[in-house]
């Protein structure tokens, strides 16, 4: 059973005061999210992975079209028991302490009593916000609130789990952290969907994912299949301003940036070109493969719906 | 979807229900009151603290005030009511809230003065209300016309009623009738011609529905009173010429060299009683009637265009 | 009650609370206590009539704005600041929290105008130096500003349900005026004619009807109110709040959440 099937969603707003115009902030969405797997969402701002989120929270009501969440009608009371969602840039009430929002969170969720207060502790520990009692949310940095918002999205225990732009406001470490927590929530069985614009992240933690701008789905795929058709490259990068034709003789793009310069060749040549450098006496800066081949896929899906869409117009 | 629906529907019935149910409930406590409108007590009888009270909208309450006096007076007089004891009040509020309500005024020399059923019966309120409405706007000509209107019809002090006149003539673009008023006043000779001179200003001078409409019902009873009035001097003199008293009105008409017989401003023919006295067809039709009444007849006011 | 009605309720009130409403009641302390020891000291045989006059429009009116103020922003205010997000994407109906938040807000009416009610009574004892049983017409009086809160609190619900805070603030206002001369608008309605008074009849049986509410000044008179204008008035205040959060809740139900 998919924990996720998206069928045919679409969502069309009127804007405008007077003269009310349609803009479609979504075209017919059809997706489908495997249980247990880490799935990102991925576009630029704007591109209409909000609008999804939403629609699959029923915030928002859907033009056309329907989905099923663990078996079930989206809608229905019983699955939003089992599912979690965190925001984007999460805001709460101001002048509660974290405790006492995520005791009454879950309370709506429906956590018996007895079991609350252990587990509100155990999940502020749990997101690495161990010393807050007695502090009203107020007094929160971006990066508290966030955790507190990923505390109150999996605080009772459910079996899929929505983040719209987990990443947003948080430090590096935080960043980590973050990522490891999403790690542990697949190792505990359970599915995880989140959206985010920046590449990294997906790359380093997907199982697969889908590509959405302008509220149309671009690719879904396994990061593997997406990204290897540009495997197999690194890029190497030295300081000087020049390069030496045995580096040209080995078919590699250069570009001179400033007193380094950068060059992409396959991996295969890696260390004739060590090699070459050391001969011209050059100081090598870094060597490491291409990590931006999702971030190539990506430019390139986005450039192409661009030139089609020019060439429509 | 099927639960939204679900809710939509139950939310929607219950909306419908209270509505009614908040109606219903109400009128049912409309029905709690006796007087309806308004209560018998007013709790702020000091215009001045209400004035103050209302923090510089003064304007808009004496409005508000204005329409409960006109509600009050309305409701009352459509009941038949025999006492307005609320009248004073109300507009001696709404004319402290605005003094240059000069309607508010107007209403209240037409309808304080007077004796009851028509009116509250409290001439000096009314008098007190037109002095302090000539204070406040001493250019107005028809406050001082009002004025001299209680003196002459509610108190029958003519002299005052002159006074008030001549006061009023000297107001700038005053109506020239105010001078022949005040000379009128003086000899106070031909009663029925300076009623109707009076009350024909009155409906002239006023926009008031009521107060036009009480004016026309006046102007309506003099003449019934005027018609009388000659109809039995001609019934004494076929008496004295003739002996007898007429057998019909055709008679009468006919011995008296009358082009038909005589009929009421409503069409109806005046009735010749047995004992000689002339009597008009439909007593109710004219309410301040003072001639040509059954014995022993009571007046009941009546303003069709005040009903609910 | 359903349970998560209770908590939404619950958080409500303590948001009201923490978000330093009460505060108002020292205000309301330092205006009653200043005019008693004034009408105290001047003694002109209408000192207990001034304690109640005032006492009681303070009342009504510190709980009036802050009904509205509270209320315009109890819905709208959640939707800016996304905290409803996290709320609905929970098994809690959208009905569950427009009635929750009714109850919450109504809550905090309560337990305020119950300290005000004290402090009415205190100053009462403080110029009268006891209490007579015509006293207890207060209680009376005391109910019927919690029932026109009950109204209030609905109907600034329901314009926050729609509406941006500044808007609700002025229809929810707009309405109390106009409720506050609901009678004057029957009695126009009476005297009017044809379309006109159709429309007039509707609308002023629409608008919220406060003037049988306000008893105040009869009794600061010691007149007594009749048993069944308490019925009456109870009656009139739930099926009016109902029907508002009636509105509220289909409007809500509909509502994309931008």
């Amino acid at each position: 059973m998919p924990a996720i099937e998206i069928l045919g969603f679409e969502k069309t707003y009127m804007v405008g005061f007077w003269r009310k115009r349609p803009k479609c902030a979504l075209s017919p969405l059809h997706l489908t999210v495997r249980d247990g797997e880490i799935f990102g969402f991925l576009g630029p701002n704007g591109a209409g992975k909000t609008t999804t989120l939403k629609l699959l929270m029923g915030l928002v009501f859907p033009t056309a079209g329907s989905a099923r969440l663990l078996g079930q009608e989206w809608t229905d009371p019983r699955v939003k028991a089992q599912i979690g969602f965190l925001p984007e840039q999460p805001y709460f009430y101001d002048h509660l302490t974290a405790h006492e929002l995520l005791n009454y969170y879950a309370q709506l969720s429906g956590v018996p009593g007895k079991e609350r207060s252990r587990r509100v502790e155990a999940m502020l520990q749990r997101v690495g916000l161990p010393e807050v009692k007695g502090v009203q949310l107020r007094k929160f940095s971006k990066g508290m609130l966030q955790r507190v918002g990923i505390a109150q999205a999996i605080l009772h225990d459910p079996k899929l789990v929505f983040f719209d732009e987990p990443m947003s406001g948080l430090d590096p470490m935080g960043r980590r952290e973050v990522r490891d927590l999403m790690e542990q929530l697949k190792h505990e069985g359970k599915t995880v969907f989140f959206s985010t614009h920046i590449l990294s992240d997906a790359e380093a933690l997907c199982d697969r994912v889908a590509i959405i701008h302008k509220g149309e789905l671009r690719g879904v795929g396994a990061v593997e299949d997406l990204t290897s058709s540009v495997q197999g490259k690194v890029e190497v990068i030295w300081q000087g301003t020049q390069v030496p034709t045995s580096m040209k003789a080995l078919g590699a793009e250069c570009h001179v940036t400033g007193d380094t310069v950068r060059a992409i060749i396959s991996e295969s040549q890696q260390d004739a070109a060590i090699d070459a450098l050391r001969r011209e006496r050059l100081r090598l800066i870094s060597i490491v493969p291409v990590r931006t081949s999702l971030e190539a896929y990506f430019v390139e899906k986005l450039q192409r719906a661009e030139t089609t869409a020019g060439r429509m117009a | 979807m099927k639960q939204r629906r679900k809710t939509s529907i139950v939310a929607g019935a219950c909306l419908v229900f209270c509505l009614a149910a908040s109606a219903v409930t109400l009128h049912g406590t409309d029905q709690l009151r006796p007087q309806g409108t308004l209560e018998d007590v007013l709790f702020i009888t000091s215009p001045k603290v209400l004035k103050r009270a209302s923090l510089g909208y003064d304007g808009l309450l004496a409005d508000i005030y204005w329409t409960r006096v006109v509600q009050y007076f309305g409701f009352r007089h459509h009941n038949h009511s025999l006492s307005y004891n609320l009248l004073a009040p109300l507009l001696e509020i709404t004319t402290h809230l605005d003094p240059h309500l000069v309607v508010a005024y107007q209403f209240g020399a037409s309808f304080l003065a007077p004796a009851p059923p028509s009116g509250a019966g409290q001439p000096e309120r009314a008098i007190q209300l037109m002095e302090y409405g000539i204070q406040n706007n001493p250019d107005n000509w028809h406050l001082y016309y009002d004025l001299g209107f209680v003196y002459y019809m509610n108190l029958k002090d003519y002299k005052k009623a002159a006074d008030a006149f001549a006061r009023g003539s000297k107001v700038p673009n005053a109506h020239p009738f105010l001078r022949l008023l005040a000379a009128q006043m003086a000899e106070h000779a031909g009663e029925f011609d300076t009623a109707r001179m009076m009350w024909t200003a009155t409906y002239q001078n006023s926009q008031d529905k009521l107060i036009r409409q009480n004016a026309v019902e006046h102007l309506r009873s003099l003449r019934v009173d005027e018609d009388v009035t000659n109809l039995q001097e001609a019934v004494t003199h076929f008496g004295e010429r003739m002996g007898r008293l007429p057998v019909s009105m055709s008679e009468l008409a006919a011995a008296e060299g009358l082009p038909g017989v005589p009929v009421d401003p409503d069409r109806h023919p005046y009735k010749l009683m047995p004992d000689g006295r002339v009597e008009v067809g439909v007593p109710d039709d004219f309410s301040f009637a003072t001639r040509g009444l059954p014995p022993g007849y009571k007046p009941v006011t009546k303003f069709h265009d005040l009903q609910p | 009650m359903n349970a998560r009605i209770g908590h939404i309720a619950s958080n409500t009130f303590r948001e009201a609370v923490r978000d330093r409403v009460l505060y108002n009641l020292i205000a309301f302390a330092v205006l009653l206590s200043g005019a008693a020891i004034l009408v105290g000291q001047i003694s002109i045989d209408i000192e207990k009539l001034v304690v109640i006059n005032l006492g009681l429009t303070a009342v009504s009116l510190f709980g009036i704005v802050i009904a509205i103020f509270i209320g315009i922003g109890l819905v709208s205010k959640e939707i800016e600041k996304r905290t409803l997000y996290t709320v609905l994407s929970r098994p809690v109906r959208r009905w569950e929290f427009i009635v929750g938040k009714f109850f919450g807000l109504a809550g905090t009416l309560v337990v305020n105008t119950f300290f005000m009610a004290i402090g009415v009574f205190a100053a009462l004892f403080y110029v009268a130096h006891k209490f007579v049983r015509a006293d207890a017409l207060i209680l009376i009086a005391l109910y019927f500003i919690v029932l026109e809160f009950l109204i209030i609190c609905s109907l600034a619900l329901l314009f926050s349900s729609f509406s941006s805070p500044l808007l609700s603030a002025v229809f929810a206002f707009s309405l109390f005026v106009i409720g506050s001369f609901a009678e004057d608008l029957r009695g126009f309605a009476g005297m009017a004619h044809g379309l006109t008074r159709w429309l007039a009849t509707g609308a002023a049986y629409l608008v919220p009807n406060f003037s049988a509410f306000n008893v105040i000044s009869s009794i600061a008179h010691e007149q007594p109110v009749a048993a069944q204008l308490i019925w009456h008035n109870t009656l009139y205040a739930l099926f009016y709040a109902a029907m508002a959060l009636s509105g509220a809740v289909l409007i809500f139900e509909h509502r994309n959440l931008k």
